[in-house]
């Protein structure tokens, strides 16, 4: 009965610990987060940079990977989102529109990365 | 030979045997009906509920064979290529975690089962940043481990519903 008593206080410790972990490691990065004019989605395939688009400048990218996999990144007002992507799963399309540093879309499949980052 | 805790020998593969069933039949169910966080990628891993109660309930060696068989069999069933990788990095991780926090002695049901929902989303996104060549995931692993934590804990409560129901029904039956 001791050992069950003990048992349940450290699972809700642990629980809490991993939250407030999971949580300081959300939201500290945004504290230090610079918004401006100068970000940029980089673009990696396989981990090698495909390209670089300014997220000031509306644009739309056509990411042709090994294989047959075709991305079509958009950048639109500030925001850059996957338009759309011949994979199964579709988890990169869902994923929505980024525009804030160190966000970003992945497409596990194609091996496409695409990040928000500042320029320079 | 000699046999372990005097169970029959057709015991000790009718029992793992059938765990693993369930647990095929609990990633049926989740491919049937999809329970979704509101996060792409993040799901709850309801197989995992027969590899927590394997634990419990089985020598840790033959618990490991439930959730390799697991692994395997999902794989090919509902699994494409690459996706196995993912399955096998996250799945033996998170096994390692739970085998060694049940030793330990130190956590229940519900805590060993959130660690090993942690675990297996560590050693998902290590897979995942492996393939891709990139750290950059790692931006993913706030929410993660958030997810791991939930899944993780929805299981180990169940589990430790079961666990001793379980026990109790099969005790005396060799």
């Amino acid at each position: 009965m001791d050992d069950k008593k003990r048992h349940l206080k450290n699972d809700i410790l642990l629980v809490c610990i991993l939250l407030a972990a999971a949580a300081a490691a959300l939201l500290l990065p945004r504290l230090f987060r610079r918004s401006g004019a100068d970000l940029v989605a980089d673009v990696t395939v396989d981990g090698a940079e495909y390209a670089r688009l300014p997220l000031s400048e509306n644009a739309e990218l056509e990411i042709d990977t090994d294989g047959g996999g075709t991305n079509v990144l958009v950048v639109e007002n500030g925001e850059a989102y996957m338009k759309s992507a011949n994979c199964a799963n579709q988890v990169c399309v869902g994923t929505g529109r980024i525009s804030a540093e160190g966000e970003l879309i992945v497409c596990l499949p194609h091996k496409v990365v695409v990040t928000i980052e500042t320029e320079g | 030979m000699k046999q372990k805790d005097n169970v029959s020998p057709a015991r000790r593969i009718a029992v793992p045997g059938m765990l693993a069933c369930i647990a095929l039949i609990l990633s049926y169910v989740e491919a049937l009906i999809p329970f979704n966080f509101g996060i792409p990628g993040v799901k709850l891993g309801l197989a995992n509920l027969a590899v927590v109660v394997a634990l419990y309930l089985l020598p840790v060696g033959e618990a490991l064979l439930v959730d390799a068989v697991k692994i395997l069999v999902t794989g090919l069933l509902f699994g494409t290529g690459a996706s196995l990788l993912y399955s096998l990095c996250g799945g033996l991780l998170s096994f390692a975690a739970m085998a060694l926090s049940r030793r330990s002695k130190r956590f229940g049901c519900a805590g060993v089962s959130v660690l090993g929902g942690v675990f297996h989303n560590v050693g998902q996104l290590a897979a995942a940043a492996f393939v891709m060549g990139t750290a950059k995931i790692a931006y993913y692993g706030p929410v993660l481990l958030a997810a791991g934590v939930g899944a993780g804990l929805l299981i180990g409560l169940v589990a430790g519903r079961l666990i001793p129901l379980l026990r109790k029904a099969s005790a005396g039956r060799r």
